[in-house]
């Protein structure tokens, strides 16, 4: 062996030393790394292991229902069938489809929506091929099953209203949560889960939610399910109770259905409960908690009826000579008139160069304060307004809960006006004309309210306490009692001035030659008392006057005039309100007295043999209402990474 | 020294042979390998069905032709180093000419019983043929530069195919290999100091060359948390499945990273990850002492031999293994990206298993044959 192969051995071996260090150097950047991820960072990495495998899901709590004074469901929730599928267990997913399509109708929309979804989602995601199954669906599914692999029925709740479109505006409905909605509570992101849109279903929308229950599941990393760890259920919706009487309120759909567009309020004077709230058309709610077809849509927005808007809080029209108590009682308290005050009506009234027409084309003679009121003689109270001023009769009119929203509690109420000097000149820079307060005596003009409005002023009136409506009833259903406090403020005003008033009205509907004589009640234990009113949409024009102005039904529908009374019952000790507004006079075309005391006269004879404030309620009823059933889980939801 | 090439050589008899083997490192390797079934078995959530009780076959058939090479005459191996070599390169090419699509990359030939992977065969080839060249080169010529264009060309030509299949990890465990090789061979230090600088250069124009998923890969290795759900999904996954695998680890069969499919190739690429899940710190350290203690036995029985090809050969397989170690547990660490290397004699695996068995049956050659000493043309000096 060579010296110079030695060397080269020694290099060799000088070499492999210099790598063995060098591969030591990376083992130990190794262990190094090693200790970092699993000592060092354990604690980080271990909860991202258990992040990747634990799920949280929630479980949707059923909705609470929305009862009336007695425990009668106005709103449930009901099993609602759906046949699904499962990919990944059928052979062949068209074929599964059309062999349910052979016994049950599959639309071609929902066709296209599993094949989408199909591709979207994972294999054992079920997808549901039909919901709202009837039961003969359901069993004809249910006895080819055998022979579809991958198809089951499920069962979820859908919101139901058992009254249909007979409440729908008090209720609401409940439908999908939208973008804007999202408040970053999770439960709102469940695809299955309504929120209450409108009236009590979103007035009260927070106690009837619940609390969501939610159950941990492992998942691996497709989001399959491979066991449930834990579960914690929900909190049910709490079931809300109105004031409402479902059977008042069912009868009064029905005696309404009679005119095109009309609302109908009827109220508890004492407690200010609605016991019933009818704006008609409607619609059903049942169907915004399904799903709304676009061209049912179409045709409910585009209705000139506005079947969507609940025109017992957010119609606003010229209240007429419903007006008129508020003018009288403005002027006796102001001491413009007395109960003696004289005015001569010869049909008409002169102030500078206008003139203003009475209804009654031949004039009512002298008038005093009752005859005033009882006959409706509009002179009467253009001279009274002329006397008392706008400010007054505005500052009354306040009183009586015109000119802004009374406090319903339920979304979308409107307010009305009730025009005043300072208003007028901030509002249109022009001062306000005396010609102005003689039309405002009359409850024409820039005056303006809802049939809300109109009952909480007969209710004000009746008890002289500022009463303010509500259909929700925090304390629960109705407990036998005989307590007749009221629990509202006294309003102040002198109860002489409302006691002459209250009796106007009284004369209104139960003397001769009151304006509503024809719809009085004969049995005298629950007449009514009111005050009709006629409210004029368009503009009677000189020529018009001249040749006889044209009546009812010779005008086209959207211009005649709308037909209103207000009403309270029994007359000698009222408890019971009842406000009707038919819109543009109704199919006659008659006025208020014509056409809405006759319902208010039903209404009120209904309300009174029903008499839902002092009735005992009759526990059976609430007590067969099931109970409601919890949703089942939303079992599936978005992949993971 | 050719003058002595048959006097006195001492034969050594299939007993002597069957002595001279290094029992105990074979007894290493079957304890490695018997991880690996576990780990397979415990990949496919308990069953033996697919991985382990194929890898278990696998073993069985290569462990006869380990011992078989060991005992051939290490002179046999000498003279056919480069056969193997250009055989291993043909492959190579046919691959990369005919190799069907696996795993994104043209890595296989399917030969009906096994789906080979020459370039897993080329990292054999490539040390023998090394090995014999620098045995070969007179002591006097080694610091020429025309005596570095054949090493260079035997390293850069597989590593060239190998990356167009492309298959980056091999190919950088290919110019890792040569390179360790060249530095045994004793090559001087300032031509690794040009050949760094040249491939400075060479880098940007290499760059163009890697395909788009070569460089989302080490654009992942920066920064894996950009995109966990995309490119940074496998690192973030096995870095959240060794982290989470504590000192002890979850328990054999328990790891939920690899249960629930949330680590990806657990049975391949991943699968020292699953061991630190389930083991933890204590049971992935016990892991790489048992490779340690391979490389020692390696670099023992190379240094003992008195051939300068034995020598060379040796340490060239000791180091080849090393590098498989290195990169894949490094690249499921996130040292470095994202390659796809095996972890030897553990991952699964037919061509890797093989190879890898066949080079510690060149080492134990190596041991077996320690005395023989080899001419420049092969023949054998009595030592």
């Amino acid at each position: 062996m060579s010296a110079r192969e030695n060397n080269r051995q020694k290099l060799l071996t000088r070499r492999a030393a210099l790598l063995a260090g060098g591969q030591a150097v990376l083992g130990g950047a190794l262990a190094a790394r090693m200790y970092q991820l699993q000592i060092l960072d354990r604690d980080k990495y271990a909860v991202m292991a258990e992040e990747n495998r634990i799920n949280v899901r929630l479980l949707a709590p059923p909705r609470g229902r929305i009862l009336d004074r007695f425990g009668v469901p106005l709103a449930d929730n009901r099993p609602n069938y759906r046949v699904v599928v499962v990919p990944e267990q059928t052979g062949n997913l068209g074929g599964t489809v059309d062999a349910i399509a052979k016994l049950i109708e599959v639309s071609e929309a929902d066709r296209r929506r599993i094949l989408r979804d199909v591709q979207r989602k994972h294999a054992f995601v079920p997808l549901v091929v039909r919901a709202n199954l009837s039961w003969e669906e359901m069993a004809r599914i249910e006895v080819a099953m055998p022979e579809l692999p991958g198809v089951s029925i499920e069962q979820g709740l859908i919101r139901d209203y058992p009254y249909g479109t007979g409440a729908s505006h008090v209720l609401g409905y409940v439908a999908a949560v939208s973008d804007k909605e999202l408040t970053g509570d999770p439960l709102l992101e469940l695809p299955d889960f309504r929120i209450g849109k409108n009236g009590v279903e979103k007035a009260q929308d927070l106690p009837l939610r619940g609390g969501a229950g939610t159950s941990q599941v492992e998942v691996n990393a497709f989001g399959r399910v491979v066991r449930e760890i834990a579960t914690m259920p929900g909190q049910p919706g709490k079931d809300v109770v109105l004031g409402l009487d479902a059977a008042l309120q069912e009868f009064v759909v029905k005696r309404c259905s009679v005119e095109q567009s009309l609302s109908c309020v009827v109220l508890d004077a004492l407690t200010g409960d609605v016991l019933a709230m009818v704006s008609s058309p409607s619609f059903d709610p049942t169907q915004f908690s399904t799903g709304l077809t676009p061209v049912l849509w179409q045709e409910l927005s585009t209705d000139p009826r506005n079947p969507l808007t609940d025109k017992v809080i957010a119609g606003v029209y010229p209240p007429g000579s419903t007006f008129k108590p508020v003018v009288a009682l403005a002027a006796l308290e102001a001491g413009a008139i007395t109960p003696d005050t004289s005015v001569g009506c010869p049909g008409y009234f002169s102030l500078g160069n206008a003139t203003f027409h009475c209804w009654r084309k031949e004039g009512h003679g002298t008038m005093r304060l009752h005859d005033g009121i009882k006959k409706s003689c509009d002179v009467y109270f253009y001279e009274t307004a002329r006397r008392v001023g706008i400010d007054r009769i505005a500052a009354m009119a306040r009183k009586f809960g015109f000119g802004s929203p009374v406090g319903l509690d339920i979304p979308g109420e409107r307010g009305g006006t009730i025009p005043d000097r300072e208003r007028q000149l901030a509002l249109t820079g022009v001062a306000w004309q005396p010609g102005e307060t003689v039309i405002a005596g009359v409850g024409q003009g820039s005056v303006t309210a809802t049939p809300i409005q109109l009952a909480t002023m007969a209710a004000r009136l009746v008890t002289g306490r500022a009463v303010v409506p509500r259909l929700f009833r925090p304390e629960g259903r109705l407990v036998p009692s005989t307590d007749s406090r009221s629990p509202f403020p006294e309003l102040g005003i002198n109860p002489r001035w409302l006691a002459l008033v209250l009796d106007g009205m009284n004369g209104v509907v139960n003397e001769q030659g009151g304006t509503a004589y024809a719809a009085r009640i004969n049995d005298p234990a629950m007449a009514m008392g009111g005050k009709s009113g006629t409210a004029q949409v368009r503009r009677i024009s000189a020529a018009e006057r001249e040749h006889g102005v044209r009546k009812g039904t010779a005008v086209p529908w959207k211009e005649r005039d709308h037909a209103l009374f207000v009403s309270f019952a029994p007359v000698n000790a009222p408890r019971y309100i009842c406000a009707v507004v038919v819109e543009h006079g109704g199919e006659s075309g008659g006025g208020g007295s014509a056409v809405a005391a006759p319902i208010c006269r039903d209404v009120l004879t209904e309300t009174q043999k029903r008499d839902p404030a002092r009735r005992v309620p009759q526990p059976a009823i609430a007590e067969v209402v099931p109970a409601a059933q919890p949703l089942p889980p939303t079992r599936f939801d978005a992949r993971r990474g | 020294m050719s003058l002595s090439a048959d006097i006195g050589q001492r034969r050594l008899s299939l007993a002597d042979k069957l002595r001279g083997i290094q029992w105990g490192l074979v007894i290493l390797i079957a304890v490695i390998c018997g991880i690996g079934f576990a780990m397979l078995y415990s990949a496919a959530n308990g069953t033996l069905q697919p991985w382990a009780s194929r890898q278990m076959t696998r073993f069985a058939m290569a462990f006869v032709p380990m011992l078989l090479v060991a005992i051939i005459d290490i002179r046999h191996w000498f003279r056919s180093a480069y056969w193997i070599y250009a055989v291993a390169l043909v492959l190579v090419v046919a691959v990369d000419l005919r190799g069907f699509v696996g795993m994104g990359a043209q890595r296989w030939i399917d030969l009906g019983v096994i789906q080979l992977q020459p370039s897993e065969i080329m990292t054999i080839g490539l040390v023998l043929a090394l090995a014999r060249y620098f045995h070969c080169v007179p002591n006097e010529n080694i610091g020429r530069l025309s005596r570095l264009i054949p090493p260079v060309l035997m390293t850069m030509i597989p590593v060239g195919l190998v990356l167009k299949q492309p298959d980056l990890g091999t190919a950088m465990l290919l110019l890792a290999s040569g390179a360790i090789m060249c530095f045994l061979g004793g090559v001087k230090l300032r031509m690794f100091v040009l050949g760094a600088a040249g491939a400075g250069i060479a880098a940007p124009i290499a760059w163009r060359f890697l395909r788009d998923y070569q460089k989302t890969r080490l654009y992942t290795f920066l920064d894996p948390e950009q995109d966990p759900l995309g490119a940074g999904y496998h690192i973030t996954q096995s870095k959240i499945a060794l982290g989470s695998g504590g000192l002890f680890g979850k328990g054999f069969l328990l790891g939920t990273q690899t249960h629930l499919s949330f680590l990806p190739e657990k049975q391949t690429d991943f699968i020292f990850t699953m061991i630190a899940e389930e083991f933890g710190l204590v049971g992935g350290l016990i892991l790489l002492g048992l490779y340690v203690v391979v490389i020692g036995y390696a670099f023992a029985i190379a240094l003992r031999s008195r051939s300068l090809f034995g020598r060379l050969l040796g340490l060239g397989i000791a180091a080849n293994f090393f590098l498989y170690v290195f990169i894949n547990t490094a690249m499921v660490m996130g040292l470095i990206p994202v390659v796809g290397v095996p972890l030897p004699l553990i991952s699964y695996g037919g061509t890797a298993m093989i190879t890898m068995m066949l080079g510690f049956g060149l080492l134990m050659n190596v041991g077996v044959h320690r005395d023989v000493r080899i001419s420049r043309r092969g023949e054998s000096e009595l030592g």
